[in-house]
């Protein structure tokens, strides 16, 4: 099985933590991932302010990266919906690779349950859990219950961390709203961004959370600016990070 | 301004922007608690919105048929093309009763055509006898949500609007005593009316029958005891058979307000004996959207569920929106009207997707929404800047060099520009940083990391052995 390691830009550039745990997770299952050298972005940004012409050219370069590698594994569920649900006026539908490094691009949850089928990972983690569930994660890609929608569904996230000893999880009032992030939208629209966020934070201070986490590094990075503005003694870690340090990698 | 300004100021009140988020909330959450209590919510939702696409896929076929079926019945039909049109014919009705005195029960499309200050210059008296636009209709300002159109008021506001208009007592916020006040007010008003004036829920194509869904029974009264009826209905409202009205009025009432079903559903088959009954059947715009890729808006039955879930509107208001349907529908439907004075609405908005999940006819909204972007960028219309920098982002992610050198400068800046200089006016992180801290930069990449990793493994075949 030929794996690719697809690193969101932000992450290689500001989260390299969270890459590296990626790599160390993997690993530990026996998984030797590559990392091609030529990825940069998978266009998202320019998609979602309408740019499709600016978009193209970083679609076409993500297929022709990742061609040929039988999964693509991102510690992102927004970066892999773009991939999956969005290149469609990106690509040529009819192009076969494109088509199939589409559908094989993964997010890092789904590989290690669907593909990799893990059931449960050895490790400890003593600390009181928030899960943040990222928009694009769980309502493009399923990951886990969206709350709208009558039907169950199991947070894959939470059946891979559920597993360590000794760690816990929040209750929250609002268990899936989104934290504002939304890209450019964090940027255009600051006032109604950032009081999502605050309310977000909110939630997790009430329910007692030591450790904040989510499978988006991006609602993160929002949420995490909020809590060192606001020095609350809150953590926030990829879940990768949190499965590689309770496993002690 | 548009709609980043308009939020902003909605916001600054912070106790204020808590209390409508809340509020909304409470709705979401109501429906939510209805959805889960109907074990087939989601085949009723596939059902419903397959019903929809068959009607717009045979649009004008089903008109024809409802307009055969509603003259046989007695109702004299009309054809708006735009909002013009339909307030004319709608004036036209009046003169020709000699009415002065209308009353209206909620319709978003006469807010759409601007039926009411139209009317007003031509001498008429319009009432609107639901208590929420009754509300905001002596406070002089548009509905701010489509279903609760005074979700933005305080009670302590409506005892303010009531003293001054209706004289009630000073100081007075009673919810029962303000809704009785308005009560007796609006019986006077239905009294002496000439004509009703209502919107349509469903125009049922087989029967030629409307069907108008109300919670005060308001929409009754109006045409109930005035002779003369006139039901305005966009021609999205369409549905085949009186049997697919279940499907629909089950999801309705749940989806807007949490509610098992409207207290009225009223059904409408022709005038009273000796009475008018008119149906106005507007395009303004429809058959265009009909045409295009955004034709999935048209499905829209106007519960708003869609506002109450969206994170943004229950934080910016309904007016931030400065459209006649605000929330996530609206930003659809209103730029593809008018672009230029609406183009910042879909970019109110984090692609959350709460709005597709709730939708109850599954109108994907937020894909909607990301294809409207890329249709106002096709105008011109995202802003210059913005355009400016996506161009600059999209040549350094195309040189793989590019990229690393430039992630290396803006980590490096960060690391030595002083505080006061990172968070300043001047630098493109002022508006993140306004309430957020701009991430710590690591020294090195993760590829610069990866890359020594791998090398010390090739080179280290003797070296220790990694932890696992």
């Amino acid at each position: 099985m030929r794996v690719a390691l697809f690193i969101p830009c932000y992450v290689d550039q500001f989260y390299p933590g969270v890459g590296l745990a990626t790599v160390a997770v993997l690993e530990a299952l026996g998984v030797e991932a590559e990392f091609p050298v030529a990825q940069t972005c998978c266009g998202q940004p320019m998609a979602n302010s309408g740019c499709m012409d600016e978009a193209r050219p970083l679609a076409t370069r993500f297929v022709s990266t990742f061609e040929g590698y039988d999964y693509i594994v991102s510690p992102s569920g927004s970066c892999v919906s773009m991939v999956r649900n969005h290149y469609d006026h990106l690509v040529d539908p009819e192009d076969g690779i494109a088509t199939a490094v589409r559908s094989r691009t993964v997010e890092l949850s789904e590989f290690l349950l669907n593909v990799l089928k893990v059931k449960e990972l050895q490790g400890r983690f003593p600390y009181q859990v928030g899960l943040h569930q990222s928009c694009h994660g769980l309502r493009e890609l399923r990951l886990g219950p969206c709350s709208e929608v009558m039907s169950s569904r199991d947070s894959m996230m939470q059946q891979l961390l559920g597993g360590l000893r000794d760690i816990r999880f929040s209750q929250l009032s609002r268990r899936d709203e989104c934290c504002g992030f939304g890209g450019t939208f964090a940027i255009a629209e600051e006032a109604v961004s950032a009081m999502m966020g605050e309310d977000r934070i909110n939630d997790h201070v009430q329910a007692g959370t030591q450790v904040l986490t989510a499978g988006d590094m991006s609602c993160l990075m929002h949420l995490d600016g909020i809590i060192r503005r606001q020095k609350l003694p809150m953590r926030v870690m990829h879940f990768a990070e949190i499965l590689s340090e309770a496993m002690g990698l | 301004m548009g709609h980043p300004g308009l939020a902003a100021e909605f916001t600054a009140n912070r106790e204020r922007a808590q209390w409508h988020d809340k509020a909304l909330w409470f709705v979401r959450e109501k429906r939510d608690r209805m959805a889960t209590s109907v074990p087939e919510w989601e085949l009723l939702r596939e059902t419903a919105s397959a019903i929809k696409q068959h009607v717009q896929s045979l649009m004008a076929d089903y008109l024809e048929e409802f307009e055969r079926n509603a003259v046989k019945n007695g109702v004299i039909v009309h054809w708006a093309a735009d909002a013009a049109e339909h307030n004319r014919i709608v004036l036209s009705i009046l003169q020709k009763h000699n009415a002065t005195r209308l009353v209206k029960s909620k319709s978003m499309l006469t807010e759409e055509c601007h039926l009411n200050p139209y009317l007003e210059q031509n001498g008429i008296e319009v009432i609107d006898t639901d208590l929420g636009e009754r509300i905001v209709q002596l406070r002089q300002e548009p509905p701010s949500h489509i279903v609760l159109p005074a979700i933005h008021i305080r009670k302590e506001e409506v005892g303010e609007c009531f003293h001054e208009h209706l004289g009630t007592e000073k100081g007075a916020s009673d919810p029962k005593y303000l809704t009785e006040a308005a009560r007796n007010h609006l019986r006077s008003c239905f009294c002496r009316a000439d004509v009703g004036l209502t919107g349509v829920n469903f125009a049922i194509a087989e029967t030629g029958g409307i069907v108008i869904c109300t919670n005060e029974g308001n929409a009754d009264l109006g045409v109930g005891l005035p002779p003369v009826h006139i039901a305005a209905m966009g021609m999205e409202k369409l549905i085949p058979r009186a049997a697919d009205l279940a499907v629909f009025l089950r999801l309705l009432a749940r989806s807007a307000t949490g509610q098992p079903v409207t207290t009225y559903s009223s059904h409408f088959h022709g005038p009273r004996p000796g009475c008018e009954m008119h149906i106005v059947i507007v395009d303004n715009g429809r058959s265009a959207i009909l045409k295009s890729e955004f034709r999935r808006s048209l499905d829209c039955i106007r519960c708003g569920a869609c506002m109450n879930t969206c994170p943004v509107y229950r934080r910016s208001g309904g007016h931030s929106y400065e459209s006649t349907v605000p929330g996530p529908i609206g930003s659809i439907l209103t730029p593809l009207q008018t672009p230029e004075k609406h183009s910042t609405l879909p970019f109110a908005c984090s692609l959350c997707g709460s709005c597709t999940d709730v939708c109850p006819v599954k109108i994907p909204l937020h894909h909607q929404l990301f294809a409207m972007r890329e249709h106002l960028d096709k105008k011109n219309l995202i802003g210059v800047g913005k355009k400016l920098q996506m161009k600059v982002l999209s040549a350094v992610f195309s040189r793989t060099w590019l990229f690393n050198l430039a992630g290396k400068v803006a980590r490096t800046a960060l690391r030595v520009t002083p505080r006061f200089l990172v968070y300043s006016r001047l630098t493109p992180a002022f508006q993140w940083g306004r309430k957020r801290e701009i991430p710590q930069a690591p020294p090195k990449s993760f590829r610069e990391l990866y890359a020594e990793r791998q090398a010390s493994r090739r080179s280290g075949a003797s070296a220790p052995p990694d932890k696992h």
